[in-house]
């Protein structure tokens, strides 16, 4: 009989290309919340990013988690992409793709890399300093030298620059793209479908696919016009 | 809607055999009726082609009714043409202004090879069809009566429903990716939806899929382009019923 692994099969990659992306949309949840927060109290916001930031569970579990899903998620996105280009060679002369499909829907892979290329700003941004901090210096505190919680501090000044603002104003409009058509679709390729309730996922993504990245770039926006 | 007479301006396909390089031809048509179907517009095109001593334009046909699944074309930029649920031969030149620059094309799919101007050779439907698309019963002589065994009606109507695809291939030809999803969907679906399909539904779900992806068919991202342009209809809940059968079968399949 044929091979079934998940892995080996179109259908099998879809379901993870749809479970990671899932993963990623739980993540996102929370990160949004807890930056949201940073607009109400900066003393909350340093609690938790504290928490975050030195619980080894978080660190050593759920950190690597993250980092496969996005690694796998995108590494699978361009092995699809591959695979469906090759699946046609000749293009066509004339492709009318906007009588029967979104935009979004066809263009995953742009708004994807769009993402990732976001992704490796902000990690220089953040994620690689908080590792310097943290592994490299050992400085494991939490704190400035004035004695003031770090975090907060951190995050407000990195959005003084409007470069840096626009640069996430423009990602985020491209995650939101990314996501009208991936909420539903995770949906699909893991076979969930109803006529009852896909209707409601599908007005749910749409309100997902704003709200979220809405919320970051208020934060972003936020922190830029509170600067002194 | 009374008959008119149109000029069009034909941008044709044209390809000797499966090595020619082929390219896009001109052809300006004088008076088509828009009584007329797509496929008449064509046999009259060839005719004047035929009397001019060129080669005629070659593409399927066969029933010309809608049924047979043999007609393909890619007419400006859709499969099956601009109108919705009907096949190329049930198209018609009403549906196309005059003076309009009509772009006629084969479906385009690295496992729909060109054979031969705007007809591609879709056996590679035929080889998936081959893994399972069947019930492995012998059924003739000793025919039961169809109400012996009951079937939910909802269960029955959406069964019918998939088997309606007629197998043209629009399907993969509008996908962005070339993906056979929609029409393996309709034809696993069509199976594990009754109890006489049910029997052989996890072997049928691997080998067919397996069958598909050797072809060379892309992968579905749900763009759901292939419903709109499906003559049949054919709905996406099939390709849903698809995942789940694979992930029943891969999940608690024996092998
Ligand atoms: C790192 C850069 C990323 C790349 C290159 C990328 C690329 C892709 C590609 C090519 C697809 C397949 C298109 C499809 O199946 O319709 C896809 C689907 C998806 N992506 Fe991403 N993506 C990225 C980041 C993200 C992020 C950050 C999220 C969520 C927060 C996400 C969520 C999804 C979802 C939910 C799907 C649909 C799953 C499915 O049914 O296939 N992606 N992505
Ligand atoms: S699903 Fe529709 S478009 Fe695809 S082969 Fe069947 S009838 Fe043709
Ligand atoms: S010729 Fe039979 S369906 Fe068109």
């Amino acid at each position: 009989m044929s091979d079934t692994g998940l892995t080996k099969t179109s259908i099998g990659r879809k379901i993870l290309m749809a479970l990671s992306g899932g993963f990623l949309m739980f993540f996102l949840v929370m990160h949004v919340t807890i930056n949201a927060i940073s607009m109400f109290s900066p003393e909350t916001f340093n609690t938790i990013s504290h928490f975050m930031g030195t619980n080894m569970l978080i660190q050593i579990a759920m950190q690597p988690v993250l980092m496969l899903a996005v690694v796998f998620h995108l590494s699978m996105g361009v092995v699809l992409e591959m695979k469906n280009r090759k699946a046609r060679t000749n293009k066509y002369a004339m492709n009318n793709g906007a009588a029967n499909s979104s935009w979004m829907s066809r263009n995953m892979i742009v708004t994807g890399i769009m993402v990732l290329l976001f992704l490796l700003v902000h990690f220089v941004d953040f994620w690689i300093p908080e590792m310097v901090t943290k592994y490299a210096n050992g400085d494991m505190t939490g704190l400035l030298p004035d004695g003031g919680m770090r975090y907060w501090e951190e995050l407000h000044h990195k959005f003084a620059n409007p470069v840096k603002v626009g640069i996430y104003v423009l990602a985020f409009v491209f995650l939101g793209l990314h996501l009208m058509h991936g909420f539903q679709s995770a949906f699909q390729s893991v076979g969930f479908r109803h006529k009852k309730y896909t209707p409601v996922i599908e007005k749910l993504g749409v309100l997902y696919a704003i709200l979220i990245p809405l919320t970051f770039i208020v934060i972003a926006i936020f922190h830029f016009t509170t600067q002194q | 809607m009374a008959e008119k007479f149109i000029n069009v301006t034909l941008k044709i396909w044209r390809q000797k055999n499966a090595q020619d390089a082929g390219k896009m031809v001109d052809y300006p048509l004088k008076n088509v009726s828009t009584d007329s179907s797509f496929l008449e517009m064509l046999d009259v095109l060839n005719e004047e082609l035929v009397a001019k001593g060129e080669e005629p334009v070659a593409f399927d046909h066969d029933c010309r009714e809608g049924i047979c699944g043999m007609c393909s074309l890619y007419i400006n930029g859709e499969a099956h043409g601009p109108d919705r649920a009907v096949t190329t031969c049930q198209l018609h030149m009403r549906m196309f202004k005059d003076g309009e620059t009509i772009t006629i094309e084969p479906f385009r799919a690295t496992a729909f090879p060109v054979i031969k101007d705007l007809i591609v050779d879709r056996d590679s439907f035929d080889r998936i069809m081959q893994k399972g698309g069947f019930v492995s019963v012998n059924t003739s002589g000793n025919t039961q009566d169809a109400n012996a065994l009951p079937i939910r009606k909802e269960d029955a109507d959406n069964a019918f429903d998939a088997a309606t695809c007629i197998g043209c291939g629009g399907c993969v030809a509008t996908c962005k990716n070339a993906s056979a999803m929609l029409f393996v969907s309709a034809k696993v679906a069509q199976f594990s939806l009754l109890p006489q399909g049910k029997v052989e539904a996890q072997e049928r779900v691997k080998n067919m899929l397996h069958q598909m992806d050797v072809e060379g068919f892309g992968n579905c991202t749900n763009t759901g382009a292939c419903e709109v342009e499906c003559p049949k209809g054919i709905s996406l809940d099939n390709i849903a019923r698809f995942n789940r059968e694979y992930m029943k079968a891969a999940v608690l399949g024996s092998e």
